[in-house]
């Protein structure tokens, strides 16, 4: 078959001020194999054999892509290229005469996290005080004139403020709001019981983004990232394997998807050691789940191979421990009974009011001693 | 929703941006986290939409450029669907 990228994630680091829980980075992220980041070089070539391979889409992001002191170059390559690029960031100690200074670069889009609708909350979940930063770094983004998209991640501790988060958005005149439920890989899997809402507080957080979505039309797009293991059949991830979309890691690995480090039982090349077209077209990393012929039942022989690819080889591999099975979040994989386990506990504790289990943030020393316990 | 009028000035959203696709020869319009691929016809339209010709002009444009006449309907569907998707704007 023949797939051309669109999609290129570019982590520029794995440096970042907050610690959120949910963070999709690895587990490892602060460990060797992502120590040595990619050089302002290394970037350039990357995007420029990005473009010649197909990609239009840019997501610059890490960790926090702001502590890269060579973003503004690196957008302005991006921007030479006819690249689209969008800036996913934390917006933390970000300021104006720098936001403005990428604009001249030539940055198309801007995307900013918040973690809660209120500082409180917001602050404890980011691990650190960033709220005041975001809200003005949302405001002279919109005085910029940039498109704006304001990213949440949705889990048990904010779910009850998305009515709240969607009118933030509103007034900040943003173009979009992300309402991420989180989904279990990297940190999020580490604290998936902590982290995994009941289906009651799915639902009325569902019936409130309908309500706002019918209410607001196209003048605010509300994106509704399904929470995957409430539902029947698995989400098509990424599009399908190494079809559309690519992610750069900070030390030049390549992944198929930002979760794809993961998977022990692959190699993954580095752009340092190949060219991205040669890892795009030829590497078994790249192949292995490419199209439809590594399908195991009961996806071979589905009408649904075709709509969701399987679902996720990340979530194969993490759950049911083999990223060539079918998504365990399909109600008719053969793993789903773990899925319907972990969902179950969640909601055996809630009605039991059984306390969570505390939250493990993201940071460097944590990185570390889970690393070394293996 | 309304018709638009023939002399609503449409142009293109500042979050969006055509642009050429030479890996797959085809246009494409450019938006956070999205494209619309568009075929020459659509591309050429799009970049009639320059917030100082009206729709009728547009129109005209096109109709005197391939020598065709009744074009009205069709550019004007494409546009209101873009406009839907909040991807071109009305106004000089």
């Amino acid at each position: 078959m023949d797939a051309k990228p669109l999609w290129l994630l570019a982590e520029l680091t794995y440096k970042c001020p907050l610690q959120c829980p949910y963070c999709s980075n690895p587990l490892d992220f602060a460990g060797p194999r992502f120590k040595q980041e990619l050089t302002t070089e290394e970037w350039s070539r990357v995007f420029r054999e990005a473009k010649a391979l197909g990609v239009l889409q840019l997501g610059l992001s890490g960790g926090e892509p702001l502590l890269r002191t060579d973003l503004e170059g690196l957008v302005a390559t991006a921007h030479q290229l006819g690249l689209y690029t969008s800036l996913i960031t934390s917006a933390h100690r970000l300021r104006k005469d720098r936001l403005a200074a990428l604009q001249r670069a030539g940055l198309d889009h801007v995307q900013i996290s918040v973690q809660a609708a209120d500082a409180d909350l917001s602050d404890r979940i980011a691990g650190t005080q960033a709220f005041g930063d975001k809200l003005a770094a949302y405001h002279f983004t919109k005085e910029l004139g940039f498109p704006l998209t304001v990213n949440v991640v949705l889990h048990r501790e904010n779910l009850h403020q998305v009515e709240a988060l969607i009118r933030f958005a509103e007034s900040l005149g943003a173009e979009r709001i992300e309402l991420a439920n989180t989904q279990f890989y990297g940190w999020a899997f580490h604290n998936r019981d902590a982290l995994m809402p009941t289906k009651a507080q799915l639902n009325a957080a569902w019936q409130v983004v309908l309500r706002e979505r019918a209410r607001l039309g196209p003048r605010l797009e509300i994106v509704w990232v399904l929470p995957d293991y409430h539902e029947q059949f698995p989400k098509p991830c990424m599009g399908g394997w190494a079809r559309a979309y690519m992610t750069v890691a900070p030390g030049g690995e390549v992944w198929p998807c930002h979760a794809a480090g993961r998977i022990t039982t692959l190699t993954f090349e580095n752009v340092r050691d190949r060219s991205l077209e040669w890892i795009w077209r030829e590497s078994d990393a790249f192949n292995r789940f490419r199209g439809e012929a590594w399908m195991p039942e009961p996806c071979r022989s589905c009408a649904r191979r075709t709509v969701d690819f399987g679902g996720c080889r990340c979530q194969a591999f993490l759950v049911a421990g083999d990223a060539g099975l079918t998504d365990p979040v399909c109600s008719l994989a053969p793993h789903r009974h773990l899925i319907d386990a972990a969902v179950a506990q969640i909601e055996r504790a809630a009605a039991a009011g059984v306390e969570p289990p505390s939250l493990t943030y993201r940071a460097a020393p944590t990185s570390r001693a889970l690393t070394a316990k293996g | 929703m309304n018709p638009t009028s023939a002399a609503a000035v449409p142009r293109l959203h500042p979050k969006a941006r055509l642009q050429r696709d030479d890996v797959r020869g085809r246009d494409v319009l450019l938006y956070p986290e999205g494209l619309v691929t568009l075929n020459p016809t659509g591309a050429e339209i799009l970049g009639l939409c320059d917030g100082v010709r009206s729709l009728a002009d547009i129109v005209t444009t096109l109709e005197q450029r391939y020598g065709a006449s009744g074009l009205e309907r069709d550019v004007t569907s494409f546009v209101e669907a873009l406009a839907a998707k909040g991807l071109v704007v009305y106004g000089r």
